[in-house]
């Protein structure tokens, strides 16, 4: 025992170390690994959120794949995803390269741009639940048809207004991410592009563009992952309707867990949410990967 | 200010100057695409923030009947009156409590393990601590809600203000971690070493020496924990029941239920609980803007 704890091992302060990770360890295995292991496990029983949890092996899943519901949830979530992606980007990197420019007033702009990033999303939501209406909100007040209109009535009205809503939240992160990559970009370039004759939307295409891939990829799969996520907004804004018209597969989950006590189809829904995120996370990592060596070679 | 600066400087060395001058307000001057998205979206967030806060301040009778675009000749505060009687104080202490209680903890574990890490990164098992985290970045507080409030009822925490504590701290973990390390990779060894010579446990030499160095990025991760546990939503919506355990976001939604119609009253409540965020955007705008990206910046 002393010959252990004697003077060969002279490493003692650094053997605390491991110690010092301890606490967040635990914390974290405690409350986000084991629930994650632990929906796995939820999505094989059968358990109404109150009573005893019974093992029921695949009556959940079934359930589950065998429901439209499915389908049509993962099909709106993918909308969501893709309109929300391709309304997004264009617009962040826009306001990402006009932001980088040092000019005074776009750092004025600025200022207000990134207001939306502080507001909680159920704040968001609500405010425009109350902009929208069609009997009291600001299309009424102007006695403007076009603007009146039943926004989170109609299915195809509901889904533009959750795709908008959701771009006027996230494209101020989206533009501060480009600004960012922007900045970085070496002004040489430029230069060199300008003695060339390159004219200013020449610039944009054959250098910024290009050189801000990384950047493109970086914030794509935020986006991408993170519309999976989206839950506070569009269960404050829609809760999902009219109907289902609006009801991702986050929404789907939490209706049929919390609301219809169907905790194990929940889970199920729950696991199915982390393999969509999971394989699109790798799969925008392999597109970044084969990208990152060209764009290397074309930068030099 | 770079106008300036590159003015003064030109004539130093004039031929190299001239080339180098003229790219700059060429670009500046050409971007009309960008110039018109920039001013099109600040009407964007500026018109909803403008009329929230605007209607907030009308009285209800007469808002109906007046231009929405127009603020009120005689703004009243008894919207705000109204949301404070509906017990907004409460919520707005919950909020600050669990807030405070998530963040000062996330951030002191989270520099401790970020320290061991960068410091024992020879050691496996803190090298398979780290893999642990990185891959956390990428688990969904929505794919884990589920257990997460079964374990909140096993632990007897359902409806307090500690169940939305713990998993907000866990949830904060991976991402401070991963920013704390990599700004503590950049303190020279040197002067960990030097601490070593003078005998300085592992515990002195992180309070001492790490977290005085690289106070700006504990700063960074705390303002950005503090900002997403603040306006969370799912987990009070889940884990909590009664009224006086709400905290703003769900309060907020809990209001719009009861008072939909009251547009000014609702708008009122909205702009209540987000001013202090923005009171302290107003403060810390950088120092917010740096924390939102922190993870993300290449």
């Amino acid at each position: 025992m002393s010959a252990l704890t004697g003077p060969p091992r002279r490493r003692e302060p650094r053997s605390v170390l491991p110690w010092l990770a301890a606490p967040a360890l635990v914390v974290f295995v405690g409350f986000a690994v084991v629930p994650l292991v632990g929906v796995f496990a939820l999505s094989f029983t059968t358990w109404d959120g109150i009573g005893a949890i019974r093992l029921t092996g695949l009556t959940s899943w079934r359930a589950v794949l065998t429901d439209p519901g499915l389908p049509h949830a993962l099909w709106v979530t993918f909308l969501v995803m893709a309109v929300s992606w391709v309304v997004q980007t264009p617009l962040s990197i826009l306001l990402g390269t006009f932001l980088a420019g040092r000019q005074r007033y776009r750092a004025v702009l600025g200022v207000v741009y990134f207001v939306p990033l502080m507001l909680s999303s159920a704040a968001i939501a609500i405010a425009y639940e109350a902009l929208l209406d069609p009997n009291f909100g600001l299309g009424a007040g102007l006695r403007l048809q076009t603007l009146s209109q039943d926004w989170l009535g109609r299915p195809g009205l509901a889904f533009g207004v959750v795709v908008f809503v959701v771009s006027w939240q996230f494209v101020p992160f989206h533009s501060l991410i480009y600004q960012g990559g922007v900045q970085q970009i070496p002004k040489s370039l430029y230069e060199a592009a300008q003695l060339d004759g390159a004219g200013r939307i020449r610039q944009f295409f054959s250098i910024t563009l290009p050189q801000l891939k990384y950047t493109v990829i970086t914030s794509s799969t935020l986006m991408v992952v993170g519309s999976l996520t989206f839950f506070d907004l569009i269960f404050v804004l829609t809760g999902g309707g009219p109907g289902d018209a609006t009801r991702v597969l986050a929404l789907d989950m939490y209706k049929r867990g919390f609301q219809a006590s169907l905790m194990g189809p929940a889970s199920a829904i729950a696991v199915i949410l982390v393999l969509v995120g999971l394989a699109l996370a790798l799969l925008l990592r392999r597109l970044g990967g084969r990208d990152a060596g060209a764009s290397q070679l074309e930068g030099a | 200010m770079t106008t300036t600066l590159t003015r003064t400087r030109r004539p130093q060395k004039v031929t190299h100057r001239e080339g180098q001058r003229r790219p700059r307000p060429a670009a500046r001057r050409r971007n009309w695409a960008g110039g018109l998205a920039g001013w099109l979206w600040l009407a964007v967030v500026a018109v909803p923030l403008y009329w929230a806060l605007i209607t907030s301040l009308k009285e209800r009778t007469r808002y109906y009947a007046s231009n929405p675009l127009v603020p009120s000749g005689d703004p009243t505060l008894e919207n705000y009156r109204l949301v404070i009687e509906s017990d907004f104080l409460q919520y707005f202490v919950n909020s600050v409590v669990v807030t405070v209680g998530a963040v000062v903890p996330a951030v002191v574990v989270s520099f401790m393990a970020a320290y061991a890490i960068v410091r024992g990164w020879r050691m496996r098992v803190l090298r398979a601590v780290n893999g642990l985290f990185l891959m956390g970045l990428a688990i969904p507080l929505q794919a884990t809600v589920i257990p997460v409030y079964l374990i909140i009822i096993k632990l007897h925490l359902y409806d307090s203000l500690a169940a939305l504590i713990l998993p907000s701290i866990a949830f904060a973990v991976p991402l401070s971690v991963l920013v704390l390390a990599n700004f503590i990779r950049d303190v020279p060894k040197e002067l960990f070493d030097s601490m070593r010579v003078d005998g300085a446990t592992e515990w002195t030499t992180l309070w001492r020496l790490a977290a005085p160095l690289t106070r700006p990025a504990i700063l960074t991760v705390s303002i950005f924990n503090a900002l997403t546990i603040w306006n969370g939503f799912l987990l009070p919506l889940v884990l909590t029941q009664s009224p006086d355990r709400r905290t703003l976001p769900l309060a907020l939604w809990t209001f719009q239920g009861q008072y939909g119609v009251n547009v000014p009253a609702v708008l009122a409540a909205v702009v209540l609980t987000t001013l202090p965020v923005l009171v302290l955007y107003a403060f810390g705008r950088r120092q917010l803007l740096s924390g939102l990206t922190a993870g993300f910046g290449r």
